[in-house]
């Protein structure tokens, strides 16, 4: 069980952090029509939850994760592996997602949302 | 022996050889590889689902760590109904795909794309087996990745920027699914899904509980595309090259729903029922949305792959209607729904996309002519119309029947008001297409049958559309037992 009670106050810090990024993530990624700048805020946005994910492994008075004589309380570790795993599917989708919009700019000579879709539809 | 590591090989198989597939340069042993290898995934999900069938759930450690602490397969009638649809469904697109890509796709990018759909395939299956929570991430991202690549690789440069917004959405949608899985995982402390469903039982603060089932209800809402969060879904479908098109609008969005039954149903079921919740109304309300202004979309679509599209976004709503109606029998029709609409859907874009191939126009006017030029692609795309539409004796009869008279039975006579109306605006896109294929003059290019490995893929679906709507004992059945299991909780 990871005690969310215990730490109260760092973990207080870091939940706002992660509210703040989240909403400036998904602000920049829904108010941007710069295909990269909306890239940017979906790092942000991802950024957040590894945050959220990491924050709650600390247990208060915790020791690392190490067998040794005298320690009885333990930090959480897994969050770490599983955000480790996050953070590799993140680089997977903003490496695809930059590759996408290089092939736009070949094809469309342009980054921006609006223009793309004037392109294709002239009004 | 082997056939204790069968559950592991099911994903391990389309993973391997997706990477041997990235490295062969050619077309044809790429093919083939992918063929082979959806066969031998169809089949080892045709055995699974023989052995949960008969011999109750199957659970597999991976690497024999014990569960709840190393991740755990578990194959019961749920999903494994649902692993033999992406497989079979797999195996069914391949033969079609070798011209079909060949037309599409430049040369060089053809081991890319079956990779990518290798890839995909890994994702889905992977997401239908295992029983951990974060586990089903890393498979949604394997997934979703793979299929923005299948997207992108369309001829119209549209395609580029349709997998764009695709990429997006689905991010921010597997992104919210993550935050509510965290949630979920720091008031357990546990990712298997049979061990959170039994902790959360005992959980007294049930706050962060329900800030995770509000985060996990839009994550998969955006992945399975219910109204309103379909916005990615017709370009996708719509400039995808047909081959990807027909594979991922019958499974991606199906598995992402049955992600939703497991969560809502298994997980959460014993500790916070989920007809006691808000979440029916809200997702009623939105099934109903989706079931009736999709169908309208659809009707004002110039493209015919764009207006199919809109069509499986009303198809969805009907599922998510049943899973929204709640009871036992809500849950079987959404389940048969669910498999029923993925074996027509594909049967129409596999047919639509050989037409579109000959007519070379993606429009619904260009299709004059069809129906003499191409008898057989135009009488499939009529029996699965009939089948979209709800004609009884087709599939999709089957499906709708249930979801009425499981609304009926919990006193809704709305809802099934609902479904039987918006059959009928069903009947005009169908019409549409008809009404093109027989009257309009054939467009001025000469253009005849498609080839036989591409008809009879087409067809095998065609043919299963009225199999399965004469012969439900399978799907009703197995749909009842999945429903009972799901309702029921984790029986271990």
């Amino acid at each position: 069980m990871i005690d969310l009670t215990g730490t109260i106050e760092p973990v207080r810090a870091i939940h706002g952090g992660v509210v703040v990024l989240m909403v400036v993530g998904l602000y920049v990624l829904v108010a941007r029509g710069n295909l990269i700048k909306k890239l940017i805020g979906l790092g942000v946005f991802q950024t957040s939850v590894y945050l959220l994910y990491i924050a709650p492994g600390k247990i208060a008075g915790g020791s690392p994760p190490i067998i040794a004589d005298g320690i009885v309380t333990y930090s959480n570790p897994l969050p770490h592996v599983l955000i480790l795993t996050a953070i590799v599917v993140g680089v997977a989708t903003l490496a695809l997602g930059l590759a996408l919009v290089v092939r736009i700019h070949e094809e469309y000579g342009t980054i921006e949302e609006d223009e793309i879709l004037d392109r294709d539809d002239p009004a | 022996m082997i056939a204790d590591h069968l559950p592991a090989l099911q994903v391990a198989i389309p993973l391997l050889a997706a990477g041997i597939c990235a490295m062969l340069r050619r077309s044809v042993p790429a093919w083939a590889l992918a063929t082979a290898t959806s066969l031998v995934a169809a089949a080892i999900s045709a055995w699974l689902l023989a052995r949960a069938a008969s011999g109750g759930p199957i659970s597999y450690r991976l690497g024999s760590w014990e569960p709840p602490w190393g991740i755990e397969y578990r194959v019961d009638e749920a999903n494994a109904l649902l692993l033999l649809l992406v497989a079979g469904i797999g195996a069914v697109v391949m033969p079609y795909a070798r011209r079909s890509v060949a037309r599409e796709i430049a040369e060089e990018s053809h081991p890319w794309f079956y990779a990518s759909y290798l890839l995909c395939l890994t994702g889905l299956l992977g997401m239908s087996i295992t029983a951990d929570a974060f586990n089903v991430f890393v498979f949604m991202e394997v997934a979703s990745l793979s299929s923005y690549v299948l997207i992108a690789l369309g001829r119209d440069r549209k395609a580029l920027f349709a997998a764009y917004q695709y990429l997006i959405l689905g991010t921010v949608g597997a992104t919210f699914f993550i935050i509510g899985v965290g949630f979920l995982y720091v008031v357990t402390g546990t990712l298997n899904m049979v061990d959170l469903a039994a902790r959360l039982a005992t959980v007294e603060d049930v706050r962060p509980v329900v800030v995770g089932i509000a985060f996990l209800s839009v994550g998969l809402g955006l992945k399975l595309a219910l109204f309103p969060l379909h916005y990615w879904l017709p370009n996708a479908y719509a400039y995808a090259p047909t081959v990807g098109t027909a594979f991922l609008a019958a499974t991606a969005t199906k598995v992402a729903i049955y992600l939703l039954l497991r969560f809502f149903f298994t997980v959460l079921g014993p500790s916070f029922p989920f007809a006691a919740s808000p979440i029916p109304a809200i997702w009623i309300a939105l099934s109903v949305a989706a079931i009736i202004l999709a169908s309208i979309a659809a009707i004002h679509q110039a493209g015919i792959k764009r207006m199919l599209a809109y069509s499986s976004v009303a198809q969805i709503g009907y599922i998510t209607l049943g899973i929204g109606i709640g009871s036992e029998a809500g849950l079987t029709g959404a389940i048969v729904h669910l498999f029923n609409h993925a074996v027509m859907k594909g049967a129409l874009f596999l047919l639509v996309g050989g037409a579109i191939l000959r007519g070379g126009d993606m429009n619904i006017d260009a299709l004059g002519g069809l129906a003499r030029r191409m008898p057989a692609t135009f009488a499939g795309i009529v029996i699965a119309g009939l089948s979209l539409i709800g004609v009884p004796g087709t599939v999709g009869f089957v499906g709708k029947w249930l979801l009425a008279s499981a609304a009926i039975e919990q006193g809704q006579l709305w809802l099934a008001f609902a479904i039987v109306g918006a059959s009928a605006l069903a009947v005009v896109y169908v019409w549409r297409i008809v009404e093109a294929a027989c009257f309009r003059p054939p467009s001025t290019e000469e253009f005849a049958e498609m080839p036989i490995s591409m008809l009879m893929p087409a067809w095998i679906l065609t043919a299963l559309c009225i199999y399965f709507g004469l012969d439900t004992s399978l799907t009703v059945e197995v749909a009842g037992r999945a429903a009972a299991l799901l309702i029921g909780g984790a029986a271990t």
